[in-house]
């Protein structure tokens, strides 16, 4: 793999409003990774993808895609380089008035001139990566959790795009499901040579799967460890051997602990 | 089994041995389900001298969060006031889920300032939520025609099918609510019409008053008005939940226009059925203002049916239907600014549909003033 730097994040600081929510974010996406951004509840993972994908303008520093700043570049360029990115959401974001096969369908009919019945086997195939085959008729209400997660992730790899921005693939998904879904990740990887930034709490992917990643640590609101996650686990920050461990670790010194009696 | 006896508490020094400690002393049940004492009226019995507070529990014979929350209160204020608090007294679990309860600190930062806000805060915070709205009002109105532009220039993309179903939705489906309105509404403006003509002998112009009344303003506006809470509040909802689904940003990372795709389709919507549905309203009007007529003040059917259409000039059906154009474009766009300006909560989505309903009224009031003024000068 080429170690082309794919996405640049330097000095990144993302508020809401006066609340800070990480401050001097600086990391290398490279060509070809699988980004595993950690981080306990809360500390601003899904913020961050806000701020990579064009949603949620940072409060300081930038963006680059290739070497172009997104967050100063002008809406035709942001428009390019969006075009680059398939993104899943958290919740999903299926459009609720579309049925699954028209969600996949919408971004494909939208950038490329293809053939409706062309569209149909590119979305029917998509759908089958995901394990949904079948379900194309089916609205997204009609779906479960896990499901909508499935396809949500079927209609980020519409456009076969170059990143992959991953908000929380496994959560609501059962293991072997979950496995099946870190196996395509993995596949996506090899055999298209897609760049993947996964955020994840499962910890079987971030260390099965993960080859890059960076520790959002909540408390100090900034990243804490950035690496390969095995390094991480063996001689990285102990808040993120803590977490790495599901605090089997020693945890660090915690304050405000009430009086006990010895 | 013996009825479990009800919660005690007392103050009492420690003996020898911990001389310097206060105990709070618990028995009997301590459960959520009781009438509990509070922890403030505990706290304000405690000698300013206190420096060390204990616990003994020792009578303590049941005990839930009824117990946990009168100490976790408790501890916070011995916290502030740099009192120990020694909860070894406490049963085991209580020990343990007070523990984790205090494990993970509080977040300073996350912790918001809200509260209750005065009268003259709340009027000055609506009027800055006013003018920072300005901008936003007028930067969606420049999106939506733009968006216009697209379309008449065919570069637009919505589906079809969008468009069908918002018109079923806003036609037929308004049909019923539309009819009854619009039958008082005619009913109304007869009677009170009648009344005054009577006076002149003039009685047969009732047809007139109905007939201009109904198909230049009134039909026009009661049917905006209907619009503005049934379908106005239901885009605004709809749009809404998108937000709070981030379906509007699933269209946004795309770089798909959600103005084209979800506002267009119910801008045009409401600027087609709005106009059919201010015609039908006048059409309803006019029956109501004939019944009153032949059956009250004793006007014949015939008479009525010619006078009406000695009354009614094509220009009051273009006025009429301009308006009913016009007022639909402000319900739409009230609409989905509303919905595209939702927050991401349950809370957020009724207002912005409260928000919606008060908007669309608030400019169909603005248009028709100024439409009204304009048609006069215009001599129209
Ligand atoms: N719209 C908002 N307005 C204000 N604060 C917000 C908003 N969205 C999120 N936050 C705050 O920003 C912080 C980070 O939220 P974010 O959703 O990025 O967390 P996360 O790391 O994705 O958490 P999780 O693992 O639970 O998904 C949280 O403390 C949250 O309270
Ligand atoms: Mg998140």
């Amino acid at each position: 793999m080429d170690a082309l730097p794919h996405i640049e994040v330097r000095d990144l600081s993302m508020a809401y409003g006066d609340f800070v929510v990480q401050r001097g974010l600086d990391f290398t996406v490279n060509k070809g990774d699988i980004f595993v951004v950690m981080g306990g509840n809360g500390c601003g993972k899904t913020t961050l993808m806000r701020a990579l994908v064009g949603l949620q303008r940072p409060a300081a520093g930038s963006v680059r895609y290739g070497g172009e700043d997104f967050w100063n570049s002008g809406e035709a360029v942001q428009q390019r380089l969006k075009r680059r990115l398939g993104i899943l959401f958290q919740g999903g974001a299926l459009w609720s008035s579309l049925t699954l096969a028209e969600n996949v369908a919408l971004p494909i009919a939208e950038y490329t001139g293809l053939p409706q019945a062309r569209v149909d086997e590119i979305v029917a195939f998509k759908l089958a990566l995901v394990g949904l085959a079948g379900f194309e008729d089916f609205y997204p209400a009609e779906l479960s959790g896990g499901m909508k997660k499935r396809a949500g992730l079927a209609r980020a790899m519409a456009l076969d795009p170059d990143i992959l921005v991953i908000d929380e693939p496994s959560s609501g998904l059962d293991p072997l499901t979950a496995r099946r879904l870190d196996e395509l990740i993995v596949e996506l990887r090899d055999s298209l040579g897609t760049t993947i930034v996964v955020i994840t709490h499962e910890l079987a992917s971030i260390l099965g799967i993960g080859n890059n990643s960076i520790y959002l640590d909540t408390e100090s609101r900034t990243m804490i460890a950035t690496g390969h996650p095995q390094d991480a686990l063996k001689n990285g920050h102990p808040k993120v051997r803590h977490f790495l461990t599901r605090g089997g670790e020693a945890p660090p010194p915690r304050p405000n602990l009430p009086a006990q009696t010895p | 089994m013996s009825v479990a006896p009800a919660w005690q508490l007392d103050l009492r020094p420690g003996d020898a041995d911990n001389s310097g400690t206060l105990f709070i002393v618990l028995g009997g049940r301590w459960c959520i389900d009781q009438k509990l004492p509070s922890a403030g009226t505990l706290l304000a019995r405690l000698p300013t001298s206190a420096r060390r507070l204990g616990f003994n529990a020792t009578t303590l014979s049941d005990w839930d969060s009824g117990l946990l929350t009168f100490v976790a209160v408790i501890g916070k204020s011995c916290a502030e006031q740099g009192i120990t608090l020694d909860v070894g007294g406490l049963p085991a679990g209580a020990q343990r889920l007070l523990a984790m309860a205090a494990a993970v600190p509080e977040q300073k930062l996350a912790a918001r300032d809200g509260g209750a806000q005065g009268t003259f805060a709340r009027v000055g915070a609506a009027t800055l939520e006013f003018f920072r709205g300005a901008p936003q009002m007028l930067a969606f109105l420049g999106e939506v025609v733009l968006s216009l532009l697209r379309l008449v220039s065919g570069r637009a993309r919505f589906r079809a099918r969008d468009l069908w179903l918002e018109i079923e939705q806003v036609g037929p489906r308004a049909l019923p609510i539309v009819s009854v309105i619009s039958f008082l509404v005619g009913l109304i403006l007869a009677y009170l019409g009648a009344d005054q003509l009577k006076l002149v002998g003039a009685q047969i112009f009732i047809a007139d008053l109905v007939a201009i009344g109904m198909v230049r303003e009134v039909g026009a506006l009661m049917t905006g008005i209907i619009i503005a809470g049934r379908t106005g509040a239901a885009f605004a909802a709809q749009l809404g939940t998108m937000q709070v689904n981030e379906e509007i940003d699933a269209y946004q990372v795309l770089g798909i226009s959600a103005i084209d795709f979800l506002v267009l389709p119910r801008m045009l919507a409401l600027m087609l059925m709005v106009p059919l549905l201010t015609l039908y309203s006048g059409f309803i009007g006019m029956l109501a203002g004939l019944l009153v007529s032949v059956t009250i003040f004793d006007i014949g059917v015939f008479e009525y049916y010619t006078e009406t259409l000695r009354a009614l000039e094509f220009k009051q059906f273009a006025v009429g239907l301009s308006k009913g154009t016009v007022y639909g474009a402000m319900i739409a766009f009230a609409g989905c600014l509303r919905g595209m300006q939702c927050g991401r909560s349950a809370e957020a989505v009724g207002h912005a549909a409260t928000s919606a309903v008060v908007t669309a009224i608030l400019l169909i009031t603005i248009a028709a003033s100024i439409m009204t003024i304009v048609y006069y000068q215009l001599g129209i």
